[in-house]
């Protein structure tokens, strides 16, 4: 699995070659820097790791300070692993490396957006897991509309089962969308603009993988 | 908005540079193509602008209201589509509002807006 590291910028639409009006997330996505190559001999698994975005010397720990130093770079704020990386290219991918969007991807592409989605506080069942609510406003119906109803039996089995859906704290999970179309690419300035949401506040990391 | 969100959009500013400055109130005629099977012919729409939503955005839209054998036709377009030929405009009207709702309840007489003059 390839992949890369980026940051939503937000939202717009382009009209697609069709004359349709697609909704597209813009994406800032890297130049991120391979920071650990993971291989069978040693790790068991082969694996990329890769960093994005600055991070301050002082807020990094001195462990991590090591880490990005083997790598030959300053320390980064956002770090991913992606297994088995771009098998196409082996030998490319080196310690230090730098990996550009227009490299992983192509337009026509069709990749995965993984992010945290907005945390949404805490929802009742109707919102947190569509639930369709009590339906109608008369018929005894008084401060019931949006109530979950019952959540099980009575002496058997004289508990509630786990995993019952209620309420509670709602977003913030990290979320994977699939099969977003890459509409246009622009390795200048490192943009990549895709079809449909994407997880997330604006400026929140993304993970795009292939 | 984001400047690079403005980079993006402003791709299509060919496109809008292409029709006149309208706004609502005025009275113009788009010229729409229209697909039948693989025939293309164009389609004439006029009427008054009613309201341009989301302006300066890739999203931007404008409603036409017009009458046609006495019942009240809306068509809301999007500013960027492909399927716009031509927009021309045809009337400047005055009025003191950016949305023109209240002509649906009108007819006649009461439906005229003032002409623009200057």
């Amino acid at each position: 699995m390839s992949g890369i590291i980026g940051r939503k910028i937000g939202m717009t639409s382009i009209f697609s070659a069709d004359g349709r009006n697609v909704a597209c997330t813009l994406i800032e996505a890297g130049p991120c820097v391979v920071t650990q190559v993971k291989n069978v001999e040693t790790d068991g698994y082969n694996a990329i790791q890769l960093g994005y975005a600055e991070r301050k010397e002082k807020n990094t720990p001195k462990a991590l300070k090591g880490h990005f130093k083997k790598a030959n770079t300053t320390p980064k704020r956002k770090v991913v692993e992606f297994r088995d990386f771009r098998v196409e290219f082996e030998g490319q991918v080196n310690l230090g490396n730098s990996i550009l969007a227009h490299e992983v991807f192509k337009e026509g592409d069709f990749l995965d957006a993984i992010g945290t989605s907005k945390g949404k506080g805490f929802q009742g069942v109707v919102k947190r897991h569509n639930f369709g609510g009590v339906g109608g406003q008369t018929h005894g119906q008084h401060n019931r509309l949006r109530a979950p109803g019952s959540i099980g039996a009575c002496s058997f089995p004289s508990r509630v089962f786990k995993g019952m859906r209620m309420a509670g704290r709602m977003g913030g999970n990290r979320v994977k969308v699939i099969n977003l179309k890459v509409m246009k690419l622009i390795p200048e300035r490192n943009l990549i603009l895709i079809s449909g949401s994407v997880p997330g506040p604006k400026n929140s990391f993304v993970i795009l993988e292939k | 908005m984001s400047d690079l969100i403005k980079l993006i959009e402003e791709e299509y500013k060919d496109v809008r540079a292409n029709f006149p400055t309208f706004n609502a109130g005025d009275t113009i005629n788009v010229h729409v193509k229209i697909k039948e099977g693989n025939k293309e012919r164009i389609q004439q729409f006029q009427g008054t602008v009613i309201q341009r939503k989301n302006a300066n955005s890739n999203g931007e839209t404008f409603t036409v209201r017009k009458v046609s054998n006495g019942v009240g036709v809306e068509r809301i377009f999007p500013i960027l589509s492909p399927s716009i030929e031509k927009i021309e405009l045809l009337r400047q009207g005055k009025v003191r509002r950016a949305r023109l709702f209240y002509l649906r309840g009108r007819q006649g007489k009461a439906a005229r807006i003032k002409e623009k003059i200057g």
